[in-house]
């Protein structure tokens, strides 16, 4: 019994996409430009177009991508880190330097390799 | 000023083996950055092989003066006799694939790209495919594997056996794509086993949800422990079990989630598939052995039949769908559905001598598998290797050596006395038996008899065919695929001929809980 | 009931210590010369000679030794080493030194020393005789370790040794098609009777915790009659396997393809009567279970029936000894069959059977040797004039197969046909008039053989061979009719030596147990030995009053034959019928699996698109690629693993 809430949210949740589906179907206009015929739909049309690799982002930008989502959670683990430094005492620092160090040992080989060359 | 945080014990000595390879691959991504080229290869194959030596020395020493069955890290790492076993038999097997993996003689430059990003088929890519320098990153990224490996057998709670899946899975996905030749194939493969197997990590981590939401812990023994003692309800138990062991079954390719098996083993450099066979079986069936005992131990009662059956549609799948393939390399992936179901019954006779078994025939047939494809890697043609069957034939007049090896590991695989395959069925099946299995291991004896079958096909293709006027050339072997082929081979033989001491390593201890 | 040899095992010493030499001598051999490589070519043949002759001087002196001792003390033991040896699990690797594995010694390194002495001439002009001596020796050495084994493993280790050299050596022709069919059939075949042979020792060690005999024997009777029962079954199918009997007697003619001197060792000596071996050894089992015996009896009995009435058929000279030895073999597993009453008997018959059956295929292959490799019956004739030793050794043979009175089958074969007229009830009508219209069919089949390759017209004279070369007949070297000629006088007094006086029976009771006999006979016995005598003699005349007053035989052999000679001609439907019963159904089964791997999954995810979608554009879309089938295929399996797991427990 106690699972009846989930249970109706699943059945809420389902209906609602069922719901929204078909209504557009039903009562959408059906305008098509270019910028929704895109496949990765956002309403605008890409600017400018990639050239190179038929039509394919250049790969260093999954790179540089890459390299951002790496250091944003070295910052979420920093942040706790901080906050409970006093607790964890010697440990603690060692063990955050041993996970900067690591982070930063993926950063020199990218570095190294050319990964941040952008051409 | 706060209180200082209760810290976990740590017992390094004990998982010293682990962080010494683990260590070696930071290392490895260091020596990628400031080393030159032209050294990279051999500062790599020294660092690598230096540091599953090492390991192997710390894991002996450990064992020979360290506490007997207990877990570091709060419990999330087991150093029990099993786990230790997993380990050395890792370090054994990836050995021998480094070996594989080092090797530039059998195909010049190695068995891997020179450069990744290349378009496949374009001219830069035919270049490529001739310039003799390989992505040396593969050893590091295999070291990587291999500690997640080890970590993910060892593993005492399911977030743990998490991280531990993803670190062995992620280089592994990455390697699959770097063959030298085959470029589209090898990354089809690589694509594939990425885009399954995070679908399989997926349930994995759904199954981990549903248990924490049962049990309240994601420890195996916490687990084990609601089980035995709420009168909640177990569908929720049940639920994330099946989830959960989707996610191991995926790994350890039993049926009827194999499918990415043939696919990838085909299309993976040679090294790799061989590592993937012995090493990735190795530890899936490490942790479906633990998962199994230690937190579903208590309820065995309601889920055991339908793991025999899932052993059974193994067993049949693999044998009989084995029979059709064309190549060398998608036939092994088939067998080793079939080795998979017969892992199983080890498995599921859930005492003693089953973990016994289980571990035996682990490191025999990674041995095994390891010889085997280094076989393969050594049969080529202009285009790289020839993997088709077809071009197999008549390979006993040309090279009667490495047909007769060759032989001997299929006769291995297909259980024939005298080689470990022989003893680790018998073994396991014996273990099925006094378990009371009885069906499952009629049903294992019927299904090694069809294996049997194309294990004797490519034995009669070898010995009774004239080879074709234009048919692949047998490459003599450098150094390092020797080793591993020696290695394998003579593993397989004293194992057939005395497996009493590994048995005797293997069945030293249970789980700790 | 036999005695349980049990009771008197204790470790060889002495002499008998160094019975491992046996096995190790043709070890040897086969390891030089397969490893060896082109470097043993010119002495390999020499030394693949010298290790089986070697063992057989080493059997010799055990045997002797063996008698020496008395016959409570012949049952000895040979550790050798513990081959895995791990708390529950024991399985000890040692040799068993009893009456019956000594008198398998003998026959398989002396008829195999022959045979292997006559290889020399026969495989003269073949370029890799070192290969092939070397798989011989492997051969040797892995009936050897059948034999000599002292637990269910090691015999199940050399039962898979002699498969692996036996189809080896059946697909030595390799530039015959036919000859690697054929070696596949034997092989596979074989594995449908190796998986009983396996169920049946995994029983045995899941009921009494060991497959040691010793243990095994002592213990036998605590098995409940339905195990007893289904062991013995599973036995029997491993022997049917191995022993070319029905339902899995179809690869044992194909198995000529292979080169004479193998057909003469392995396909008629020795290897295929090792199935005899098991039921006879398993004897404290199949003392058990009285059903266990009528099915072996059963089998035999129809078995025996089925090889005379095919063997009538036949052309080719080795096809008509192939079926000759799937019938003898129905002879002495009917013997095994009857139990206390036949064990012996059997084995005795296989002993003399060894001799000269042994003698005939080397006859055939000297015959084949003078003919440019013809098998055809209808190609040969007259030719005992040009190949009179042939002749001579292979006539002897002959009529030591037909029991002609005072040669061995005579003594051995009517000792059976006597025991299974004595099997009491119907079982004796049945089995023993079975024994003697065999008698008489074998009469017929072999006179007719004998008949058409040395009597009558020179038909060879008007032919070609197939290269297209005239027929030279001419006698083979001393190299091999010697051989011969020494199988021939082994055919001429064995069975006389082995019966007369209970010689070997007494010898094999430590092992067998006492031979009983039948109270009562439904007829007499003399009458039983003229009845069969006569029985042969029709046979014989039948066979000479169809083929021996012919004319002409015709070169082409007549299509226009009656139905029971077409079904003859097809091994009366025996390849039919294991087509029907285990090839077909893999064969579909593998397909059904194959389209369920390619095509099921994808159809699935095409008709659920369809279902959803509709338009063709999307269905082609979807076929593009494969992960989502094989992610569907696994959600699938997800979803019924999760269900029956869910549904097992609340159901």
């Amino acid at each position: 019994m106690e699972y009846v809430p989930i249970l109706l949210l699943f059945v809420l949740g389902f209906g609602f996409a069922v719901f929204s589906v078909t209504i557009a179907e039903v009562t959408g206009p059906r305008r098509f430009n270019k910028a929704k015929q895109e496949g990765y739909e956002c309403g605008i049309e890409p600017s400018p177009q990639p050239v190179v690799g038929g039509g394919r982002m250049p790969v260093a930008y999954y790179l540089t991508a890459m390299l951002f989502i790496l250091f944003d959670i070295e910052m979420v683990f920093l942040y706790p880190f901080a906050v409970t430094a006093d607790a964890l005492g010697v440990f603690g620092l060692v063990e955050i330097v041993l996970f900067i160090a690591t982070v930063a040992f993926a950063y020199a080989y990218v570095w190294r390799r050319g990964g941040l060359d952008w051409n | 000023m706060t209180t200082p945080a209760s810290l976990p014990d740590i017992d390094y000595a004990g998982v010293a083996p682990v962080l010494i390879i683990l260590g070696a691959a930071c290392i490895g991504v260091l020596l990628e950055a400031f080393v030159p080229r032209s050294q990279r290869w051999a500062v790599q194959v020294v660092l690598s092989l230096l540091a599953i030596v090492v390991a192997a020395i710390a894991l002996g020493a450990y064992l020979y003066t360290g506490p007997q069955n207990t877990s570091t890290f709060a419990g999330s790492i087991a150093l029990d006799r099993p786990a230790l076993f997993l380990w050395g038999t890792l370090l054994a097997l990836g050995l021998g694939s480094i070996l594989l993996i080092a090797d530039r003689v059998v195909e010049p430059g190695g068995a891997f790209v020179a450069q990744a990003g290349i378009r496949p088929g374009t001219m830069l890519d035919k270049e490529q495919a001739n310039r003799s320098s390989m992505q040396t990153e593969v050893f590091p990224l295999a070291l990587f594997s291999l500690a997640g490996m080890m970590i993910f057998c060892s593993a005492n709670d399911l977030l743990s056996m998490f991280v531990a899946l993803e670190v062995l899975s992620l280089p592994l996905y990455l390697m699959c794509g770097l063959a030298r030749r085959r470029r589209l194939l090898s990354q089809e493969a690589a694509v594939k086993y990425f885009l399954l197997g995070a679908f399989a990590s997926a349930f994995f981590l759904y199954g981990v949800a549903l248990l924490y939401g049962y049990a309240n812990s994601v420890k195996l023994a916490d687990i084990a422990n609601a089980a035995g003692g709420t009168n909640r309800s177990d569908a929720l138990l049940f639920l994330g079990m099946g989830l959960l062991l989707i996610g191991l079954l995926f790994k350890g390719s039993v049926g009827p989630f194999h499918t990415w098996t043939p696919d990838v083993y085909q299309g993976a450099p040679t090294p790799m598939t061989a590592f993937m066979g012995a090493c990735t079986k190795v530890a899936a069936f490490g942790a479906i052995l633990r998962v199994l005992m230690v937190a579903f131990g208590s309820t065995h009662w309601e889920w055991q039949t339908i793991m025999w059956v899932v052993a059974g549609i193994s067993m049949l799948l693999g044998a009989i769908l084995g029979i059709t393939q064309t190549d060398v390399k998608r036939m092994i992936a088939y067998s080793s559905v079939a080795h998979a179901g017969f892992l199983l019954v080890g498995v599921l006779a859930l005492d003693g001598s089953g973990i016994r078994a289980t571990l035996f025939y682990l490191i025999s047939y990674g041995f095994t598998t390891i010889a085997a494809f280094g076989v393969v890697s050594l049969v080529r043609d202009g285009t790289g290797e020839s993997t088709s069957l077809s071009s197999w034939a008549g390979l006993g007049k040309r090279s009667p050596l490495l047909a007769g090896i060759f032989t001997f590991l299929l006769l291995a695989l297909a259980g024939i006395p005298l080689t470990s395959g022989f003893v680790s069925k018998f073994v396991v099946f014996a273990a099925g038996m006094s378990a009371g299995i009885t069906p499952l291991v009629v049903l294992g004896l019927i299904a090694s008899t069809i294996a049997a079958f194309f294990y004797l096909r490519v034995i009669v293709l070898m010995y009774f065919s004239e080879p074709a006027a234009d048919g692949p050339t047998v490459t003599l072997p450098g150094m390092y695929t020797t080793a591993a082929i020696t290695l394998g081979t003579l593993v397989t033989l004293l194992l057939g001929v005395y497996p009493s001491f590994m048995l005797d390593w293997a069945g030293t201890g249970g789980f700790v809980v | 009931m036999s005695i349980a040899a049990s009771e008197t095992v204790q470790q060889a010493s002495g002499t008998m210590s160094l019975a491992w030499l046996l096995f190790a001598l043709p070890a040897f051999g086969a390891l030089v010369l397969l490893l060896g490589g082109r470097r043993t070519n010119s002495w390999g043949h020499i030394l693949g000679v010298l290790t089986v002759v070697a063992a057989f001087a080493v059997g010799l002196v055990l045997f002797f030794t063996s008698l020496g001792a008395p016959p409570d003390q012949r049952t000895l033991n040979l550790h050798l080493f513990d081959w895995i040896d791990v708390g529950s699990l024991q399985v000890e690797f040692g040799m068993r030194l009893d009456p019956l594995s000594m008198v398998f010694v003998l026959l398989i390194t002396g008829v195999g020393a022959l045979i292997h002495i006559y290889s020399i001439g026969y495989m003269d002009d073949d370029r890799d005789r070192r290969r092939f001596f070397g798989y011989l020796n492997l051969f040797v050495f892995s009936m050897l370790i059948l034999v000599l084994g002292n637990s269910f493993i090691t015999l199940y280790l050399g039962w898979e040794g002699v498969g692996l050299a036996s189809y080896l050596l059946i697909g030595w022709y390799s530039d015959r098609r036919s000859a690697a069919t054929a070696s596949k059939k034997a092989f596979l075949m074989n594995r449908v009777g190796d998986v009983g042979l396996a169920i049946a020792i995994f029983l045995l060690w899941a009921n009494l915790g060991s497959t040691q005999y010793t243990e095994v024997f002592a213990r036998a009777g605590q098995l409940s009659p339905g195990t007893a029962t289904a062991i013995a079954l599973l036995l029997l199918l491993g022997a049917c396997g191995k022993s070319g009997q029905f339902p899995l007697q179809a690869w044992l003619p194909d198995a000529m393809e292979g080169p004479t001197p193998v057909s003469a060792l392995i396909h008629a000596a020795t290897m295929v009567t090792a199935g005899v071996y098991l039921v006879a050894r398993s004897n404290p089992i199949f003392d058990l279970t009285e059903t266990g015996r009528l099915v072996v009896t059963l089998i035999g009995a129809f078995t025996l029936l089925l090889g005379c009435i095919v063997g009538c058929a036949y052309d080719d000279i080795k096809k008509v000894l192939a079926y000759s030895t799937v019938s003898q073999i129905g002879y002495m597993m009917l013997g095994v069959g009857l139990g206390p009453f036949g064990y012996a008997l059997g084995i005795i018959h296989l002993l003399a059977h060894g001799f000269f059956k042994a003698g005939l295929f080397l006859g055939a292959g000297s015959i084949m040797h003078a003919m440019n490799d013809e098998v055809d019956m209808r190609k040969f004739g007259g030719l005992w004039r040009k190949l009179p030793i042939t002749f001579v050794t292979f006539g002897l043979g002959y009529l030591a197969l037909i029991g002609f009175p005072f040669l061995s089958g005579y003594y051995t074969k009517d000792a059976i046909i006597e025991a299974a007229f004595g099997a009491g009830g119907w079982r004796g009508w049945v089995f023993g008039l079975a024994g003697a219209i065999g008698a008489a069919l074998t009469a017929f089949y072999m006179t007719r053989l004998m008949l058409m390759t040395f009597f009558g017209k020179s038909r060879w004279k008007e032919l070609r061979s197939a290269d297209d070369r005239e027929f030279h007949p001419h006698e083979a070297k001393p190299v091999m009719w010697v051989p011969m000629v020494l199988l021939a006088i082994g055919s001429l007094g064995a069975g006389a030596f082995f019966v007369l006086g209970d010689r070997v029976v007494n010898y094999l009771s430590p092992t067998l147990g006492r031979l009983s006999t039948a109270e009562s006979h439904p007829i007499p016995e003399l009458l039983i030995t003229i009845g069969t005598l006569v029985l042969a003699a029709i046979g014989v005349l039948v066979a000479w009053l169809i083929f021996g007053r012919a004319k002409d035989i015709p070169a082409q052999r007549p299509e226009n034959v009656s139905g029971i000679v077409r079904a003859a001609r097809k091994d009366l439907y025996g390849n039919a019928l294991n087509e029907a019963l285990i090839a077909r159904p893999g064969i579909w089964l593998d397909r059904f699996l194959v389209w369920l791997d390619n095509k099921g999954v994808d159809g699935l995810v095409n008709g659920t698109a369809a279902l959803f979608g509709g338009s063709s554009g999307r269905l082609r879309r979807l076929q593009t690629g494969f992960v989502r089938s094989y992610a569907l295929s696994m959600l699938a399996g997800g979803v019924i693993l999760i269900g029956a797991l869910l549904m097992v427990r609340y159901a």
